[in-house]
């Protein structure tokens, strides 16, 4: 089994295919520091990728490139065999990559179900007017989108809060609500920046499996940079492995635990 | 057909909850028979569709080889999946039976064995692991049968189905099956088996308790027609399926009634979906009302002065009037118009939020219930009544008769049902609900039922003169005497105790010693508000469990109690001498809990067993480990170091001398 040509069955019967998301030869400069320099990755349908490093290796500025919101300055971008264009963060949402933030993004004063909705803004097509009056095809298309975040407060059990106002949630429930609000989008690729940031050990297995039956469920391509080492082995079928904005390994959480260059940089050596 | 043909025919020849079903079809058709909230919304299955359901089940139960005879273990939270799969199982001749959905993979191991489960529905991918978990032990099981299928598409599937698919499978075979199907449904007698529970058991390993048609129809028979439970009654079914309440409850007397049974959208959303659904006829063991009782205590601290004001004054009002209004006694007209005040104002709105505005017949059991919650509850106008009962009584042993209730007895015997008392004190009851067997265990069978069908309860009891009305004291073999001689009732002075809201669990210890001392458990809803009022910080349970303050208070109750014990002659030996504050919370899962929340006192004299050492050697302070168990079976250990304090003992020697 060659994990890294892609269209193959992982151990657990799932179904990984084709390359959904290449990048090729990134580097990303703010003034005249490097954050990403000359990276190379690719993405493959149906499989969960992690990007890993310590403090400062340039994780969530890759996030930011793939979702369209940071413009290297070296480098392309392809997306389903197609070299994509510098992009609006909007428009990579329409092309089916939704995400999730290291430092919760919610409306605070809004009802959980209401975030949720935002969510579903990308598939709502009737114009202002008709949604203003709520009548004929602004109203079934409310109501379509409605059951389908319904399924998504089923999915991820959240039945009990659906109601009730995100700023007055605790730290565990916001991060699954922003979940929420990313599955909303129905995204071919998700995002995840830090899932389990400030997690105690329960909430981080909950998600963990929330995690897994989204890719599992929806077949959802899912890339996610993590901190704790032990949640990306577990979830993750290759890691993509950075520090001090260079790629520093790449392969299966096997290979990468092996990889001296890894130990050296991240797992083993204290840097005290 | 004239409705009283009708009913004569229904009345004699249903000897099976299929046949009931039949019935209900044939007079409610198209009322709901379930509901359930899911994505949601309140979906419903009129009788009609549950039937249909239900028949589609069953013809995939055949598909599958199910034998009549056959147990078939149940395992999963309040869902219409559950209780049309127990009717749909009867319908093929095999036994349904209830599992705790909560109990861990040993615990529905023993139980699956016991009875040697062919077949198990379960609800989603974590009852499946468990029941794979044990599956090797467990030679019987042939196919397990699924709700939710998240998670378990990639699981081999030559073992295992999904309900609906399964059902679907049933309607693709009924041309060949229904044959079959109907003759095991006709088949079905007055005396063959309806179901088969297990009980919590405080002491050693669960029985099945084997109950059959008879017992079940004939004890929902008697007790609908007891409260004139009707059709049109709306229950909310939330209590564990595997107790015997749920069972009669929702299965039992809503078949019998033809009522709707409805299930909540989850454990969380409890309280919404009772408001939306306000049932007419509702069960709690004390500690919900308790809980919802302290919810409301709580938030009327954060009210406004205005809010605060009227709502005490209209409270006081109630508790002096209201339980007299509702038994129908004469009440002054200026009283009368006051309470309709109030009404409008406090108890209309209040009884909203909690969800029980349709209230007509509440009933609470289990444990004993304080006296300030009850006359609370009964003060707002809600009819909550006692009753006493058992799994192996088809639940009703005892229940208070409208206009005849009272927070301290458990009410007058149930219709059909002879209670006597033993020399020893001890309560036995006869009737048509009294259980059959318990399965595979006919020494127990034995020593609990005699052979003119008296049953022991294991409770100590008298009945009151006057009233015929029922006290029970304390389990029988609980009933013990101290070191001195004194009559010793650990569980009267435990519910004494749980009155108090700082207090959530009690456990007495005095049984051939000289003194009696108490391991208590703060209630963390009750003393976490009281702590963040008073700017107490604290960091853990085991923290404010620990804290000098709470100690103080504790401690305040505790001679309350001993005060009110003194002035007992009886009971006056019980008064405790030391305490202490446990650090953790009793708990199911360590064992110390029954699934019902009894407390099991053997554990826990043994777990605990350095700590009630201290107790007893003088000691003001002890250091300990204990072991706890995780949700998901792992173990883990908590360190403390416990204060013990010593609580004033109120004087009974003037008494002693007097006698």
């Amino acid at each position: 089994m060659n994990a890294m040509a892609g269209n193959y069955t992982t151990e657990d019967g799932r179904k990984i295919g084709g390359v959904m998301m290449e990048m090729r030869n990134i580097t990303l400069r703010f003034g005249g520091v490097e954050a990403i320099k000359d990276i190379s990755f690719d993405i493959l349908e149906g499989e969960i990728r992690a990007i890993i490093g310590p403090n400062g290796a340039g994780k969530s500025s890759m996030l930011n490139v793939i979702s369209g919101f940071y413009h290297p300055q070296e480098g392309e971008v392809w997306f389903h065999g197609a070299k994509r264009p510098s992009m609006k963060p909007y428009q990579v949402a329409q092309q089916g990559i939704a995400r999730t933030f290291q430092n919760i993004a919610l409306f605070d004063g809004m009802s959980v179900l209401d975030n949720i909705m935002t969510g579903r803004l990308t598939h709502m097509k009737t114009g202002l007017l008709s949604q203003a009056l709520w009548r004929g095809a602004a109203e079934r298309e409310e109501v379509a989108n409605r059951e389908f975040v319904e399924k998504i407060i089923d999915f991820l059990e959240i039945q009990h809060i659906r109601k009730t106002p995100v700023g007055r949630l605790p730290y565990g429930l916001k991060k699954r609500v922003e979940l929420a609000r990313a599955l909303a989008a129905e995204p071919k690729l998700l995002l995840l920046d830090e899932p389990m940031a400030g997690m105690n050990v329960e909430e981080k297995e909950d998600m963990s499996r929330y995690i897994l039956d989204t890719n599992d469920e929806f077949g959802t391509t899912i890339a996610l940079i993590e901190h704790d080492m032990g949640v990306v082995m577990d979830l993750s079928d290759r890691v993509v492995v950075m520090d001090y904005g260079r790629k520093i390994g790449d392969g299966t959480p096997d290979d990468v635990r092996n990889n001296q260059d890894v130990i050296d940089a991240y797992l083993g050596v204290s840097h005290d | 057909m004239s409705e009283t043909k009708s009913r004569s025919v229904r009345d004699k020849d249903v000897h099976s909850l299929p046949a009931l079903l039949a019935r209900n079809v044939a007079q409610f058709g198209d009322k709901a028979a379930y509901r359930e909230k899911q994505f949601g919304i309140w979906q419903s299955w009129t009788w009609r569709e549950a039937a249909e359901d239900i028949e589609a089940l069953a013809l995939g139960l055949l598909i599958k080889g199910i034998n009549p005879g056959d147990h078939v273990a149940i395992i999963g939270q309040n869902r219409p999946h559950f209780y049309m799969t127990m009717v749909a199982v009867q319908s093929v001749g095999a036994v349904p039976v209830p599992v705790y959905q909560d109990a861990v993979a040993e615990e529905i191991a023993y139980v699956l064995d016991h009875c040697g489960a062919r077949f198990a529905v379960v609800e989603d991918q974590e009852q499946v692991d468990k029941v794979i978990e044990v599956k090797d032990r467990l030679p019987a099981i042939d196919h397990i049968i699924y709700v939710a299928p998240r998670g378990l598409r990639k699981y081999d599937h030559s073992a295992l189905s999904q309900f609906d698919v399964l059902q679907e499978e049933g309607r693709a075979a009924r041309a060949e099956l229904q044959s079959e199907l109907d003759a095991r449904r006709d088949a079905l007698g007055y005396d063959d088996t309806c179901v088969m529970l297990y009980t919590s058991g405080t002491t050693g390993r669960p029985k099945g308790v084997v109950l059959s048609n008879r017992n079940i129809i004939e004890t929902s028979k008697a007790s609908a027609e007891f409260d004139h439970l009707k059709s049109d009654e709306d229950i909310l079914a939330y209590l564990p399926m595997a107790w015997v309440g749920d069972f009669i409850f929702s299965v039992g007397q809503a078949y019998w009634a033809g009522f709707c049974v409805n299930c909540p959208e989850s454990t969380d959303t409890l309280s919404t979906d009772l408001r939306e659904i306000g049932p007419t006829y509702y069960f709690a063991p004390p500690r919900v009302f308790e809980g919802q009782l302290t919810q409301v205590m709580i938030r009327m601290e954060d009210a406004g002065r205005l809010k605060q004001w009227l709502f005490r004054k209209f409270m006081d009002h109630a508790r002096s009037v209201g339980p007299a209004m509702l038994d129908g006694a004469d009440v002054g007209t200026w009283d009368r118009l006051k309470y309709k005040l109030g009404e409008l104002f406090v108890y209309g709105p209040l009884k909203n939020t909690l969800g029980f505005s349709k209230v007509r017949v509440g009933y609470t059991a289990g444990e004993a219930i304080g006296p300030e919650i009850f006359d609370f509850y009964r003060g707002l106008g809600i009819n909550l009544k006692q009753l006493y009962g058992q799994t192996e009584a088809s639940v009703f042993i005892t229940q208070q008769p409208d206009n005849e209730v009272r927070s301290d007895t458990v009410g007058i015997p149930s219709p059909g049902v002879e209670v006597k008392i033993a020399d020893s004190g001890e309560v036995y009851y006869r009737s048509p609900g009294v259980f059959v067997e318990y399965y595979k265990n006919a020494e127990s069978t034995a020593s609990t039922k005699d052979a003119e069908g008296w049953v022991a309860t294991g409770d100590a009891g008298f009945i009151e003169e006057g009233t015929g009305h029922l006290k029970i004291i304390d389990r029988a073999k609980d009933v013990g005497k101290t070191a001195s001689g004194a009559l010793f009732a650990p569980k009267y002075v435990e519910n004494k105790l749980k009155f108090f809201p700082n207090i959530l669990e009690a456990v007495v210890f005095g049984a051939d010693r000289e003194m009696c001392t108490a391991f208590i458990n703060i209630d963390l809803t009750a003393v976490g508000n009281w702590a963040e009022r008073n700017n107490i910080a604290y960091a853990s349970y085991q923290e404010l469990a620990g804290h000098p303050d709470v100690l103080a208070t504790i401690q305040s109750h505790i001679e309350e109690v001993n005060t009110s014990l003194a002035s007992d002659a009886m009971l006056s030996g019980c008064q405790i001498h030391r305490f202490l504050v446990l650090h953790k919370e009793l708990d199911a899962d360590d064992g110390e809990l029954t699934r019902t929340r009894k407390v099991r006192r053997a554990p826990i004299e043994e777990k605990y067993a350095d700590l009630i050492a201290a107790l007893y050697d003088g000691s003001d302070s002890v250091s300990t480990e204990t072991e706890v168990t995780y949700e998901d079976g792992r173990k883990g250990s908590i360190k403390a170091t416990l204060k013990i304090c010593d609580a004033k003992v109120a004087d009974v020697k003037m008494m002693e001398a007097a006698e």
